[in-house]
């Protein structure tokens, strides 16, 4: 089943398009690794997906009711606001609740049982002003995840987070996998190229890759500007150079 | 004394007008100073006043020209927040500045007489009608009746707005119409608060009570209880010293603020010193275990 269909779609922010005839489709099953350089447009992307932009042209099928866990690149919100980290993760429900959204006992059983996957469930009562930014977004990884969805998208989501979570938090998507696609956005090849099944490489345009086995070769006939380096036999097993 | 003052109607309309207050202001201003949109509020109370000197211009309520200019106002600068290009803090001071300035230019071409400007500007809740009471309370109703269903939605799309659009959920519409309740309630309290002293009734307890709580349900609640505290106090001083009600109950809402900072600073000093003792006791007997 397709849960979402980009077809030939385009957007920018002023006159030059940041993508260009995207098309990507995702499927039930799907473990999907996008990569692509600062600015190649894998935000953008995501961004038309979640319906947080238009598209220029092109066309954005999602059925109705195929449920989105997002964690966003960037979060615009106030750090002051008086909400409590249980209540930032129940707000993952909002989408299923609907406007008149209320929340009952089963529903806090549940956000405490996603703190306590992404390691949060001590400090469910406090502000969310209170926490460091890798807390935060181990919270917001919780809202991600607390409407048991379809599709969890999530937009470099090991940015704030120190080395240890990131390992669990590779666990924790490879066993969510068995049960929900996933788009796991990163610029970092080499983070994620182990755990995803397929690779889709964005740099304006979107180049799709049904396999995680990606060598210097691909990646330069897909004009992807992302070094390689590839040892012996393992192809998947991937080394980036050192930035100058 | 006390049986004294609530024998007249006046009393007992200025006891009701600052229930209803506290109720109303309570719930909109902890949106209001949770949303950080103080200054815009502080805006559309002034642009009003453009709204009253045009009602004095046509000889009608002039409380109707200020929610017209209100609404105006506050959907508008809601609106144009939409789009990241312009200032939306210098569009506030040019609405602010020249609504005051429009109201001048009307009530100058006013024929006839020049109207108590002084009520409108510093309020006085002591000439509450029934009929604003009236008002008070139909405003109130239709808070409560956006805020009991939606309180989730107002909250997470008020913490977290781009997240709440992912949601399917009308954001937008929730916003203009949180505007237009703002500015109805700016307007609405200007006889009891006046346009300068109705800020305070939104963001002084609101600030009182995120002293305590990061509850929102609870810091609502909070706020109305210091609200209405502040205005029976503000009330009694007024009564008792004979000075202009709406200035005596900000007053008194700032010593509840003062004297509940104080509270807390004095709490926490406390705790601490306590940790301070408790936490090398502590220290020691892990020492000692060590060894």
């Amino acid at each position: 089943m397709n849960l979402v269909e980009l077809k030939s779609v385009s957007f920018g922010y002023q006159d030059e398009p940041v993508i260009d005839g995207v098309d990507l489709i995702i499927r039930d099953g799907d473990f999907i690794g996008m990569i692509g350089p600062n600015g190649g447009g894998k935000s953008t992307i995501i961004r038309i997906i979640m319906g947080l932009l238009e598209p220029w042209i092109g066309e954005v099928i999602i059925s109705k009711e195929t449920n989105i866990g997002y964690l966003p690149q960037t979060h615009n919100f106030d750090n002051r606001y008086p909400i409590s980290v249980l209540e930032v993760v129940l707000s993952g429900l909002l989408k299923v609740h609907g406007i008149t959204t209320r929340v009952n006992k089963k529903d806090k059983q549940k956000a405490l049982e996603v703190l306590d996957k992404v390691g949060m469930a001590d400090l469910a009562r406090r502000s969310i002003g209170d926490l460091s930014g890798g807390q935060m977004q181990r919270v917001f990884i919780g809202r991600a995840l607390i409407s048991n969805p379809h599709l969890l998208i999530l937009d470099e989501p090991v940015t704030y987070v120190d080395n240890r979570f990131e390992q669990e938090l590779y666990n924790l998507l490879e066993k969510i996998s068995q049960e929900t696609s996933i788009l796991l956005v990163s610029h970092d090849i080499g983070q994620i190229v182990s755990c995803v099944r397929t690779i889709a490489c964005v740099n304006r345009h979107l180049h799709y890759h049904p396999s995680n086995q990606i060598t210097e070769e691909i990646l330069e006939s897909y004009n992807c500007p992302i070094d390689l380096i590839t040892h012996g036999h393992v192809p998947h097993r991937v080394l980036h150079t050192h930035l100058p | 004394m006390m049986l004294d003052f609530f024998s007249y109607d006046f009393i007992r309309f200025a006891l009701a007008a600052s229930l209803l207050g506290s109720i109303t202001a309570g719930i909109i201003g902890t949106y209001v100073v949770t949303r950080r949109m103080v200054f815009i509020t502080g805006g559309i109370t002034h642009a009003s006043f453009g709204g009253l000197g045009l009602g004095f211009f046509l000889g009608i309520n002039p409380l109707l020209g200020a929610a017209v200019f209100g609404l105006i106002s506050g959907v508008g600068v809601e609106y144009l927040s939409r789009f990241h290009k312009i200032r939306e803090d210098s569009v506030i001071a040019m609405v602010w500045s020249f609504g005051m300035a429009l109201g001048i230019i009307f009530i100058s071409l006013s024929p006839g007489y020049a109207p108590n400007l002084m009520s409108y500007l510093f309020g006085n809740i002591l000439s509450v009608s029934s009929q604003d009471l009236w008002i008070m309370a139909i405003l109130l109703m239709l808070v409560l009746a956006l805020f009991i269903p939606f309180f989730r939605l107002i909250q997470y799309a008020t913490f977290d707005e781009d997240f709440a659009r992912t949601s399917r959920v009308p954001v937008s519409l929730f916003k203009y119409l949180l505007a237009a309740l703002v500015a109805l309630t700016a307007v609405v309290y200007i006889r009891v608060a006046g346009i300068i002293l109705v800020l305070s009734l939104l963001t002084i307890p609101q600030n009182t009570a995120l002293l305590f709580s990061n509850n929102l349900k609870k810091i609502m609640w909070l706020s109305v209880g210091i609200g209405f505290l502040g205005s029976l106090l503000g009330l009694t001083i007024s009564y008792a010293w004979d000075i202009p009600s709406g200035a005596s109950i900000i007053f008194s809402l700032v010593i509840l603020y003062l004297a509940g900072s104080a509270g807390k600073t004095i709490f926490k000093a406390r705790k601490k010193s306590k940790l301070q003792i408790e936490l090398p006791a502590k220290l020691n007997l892990k020492e000692k275990n060590k060894s």
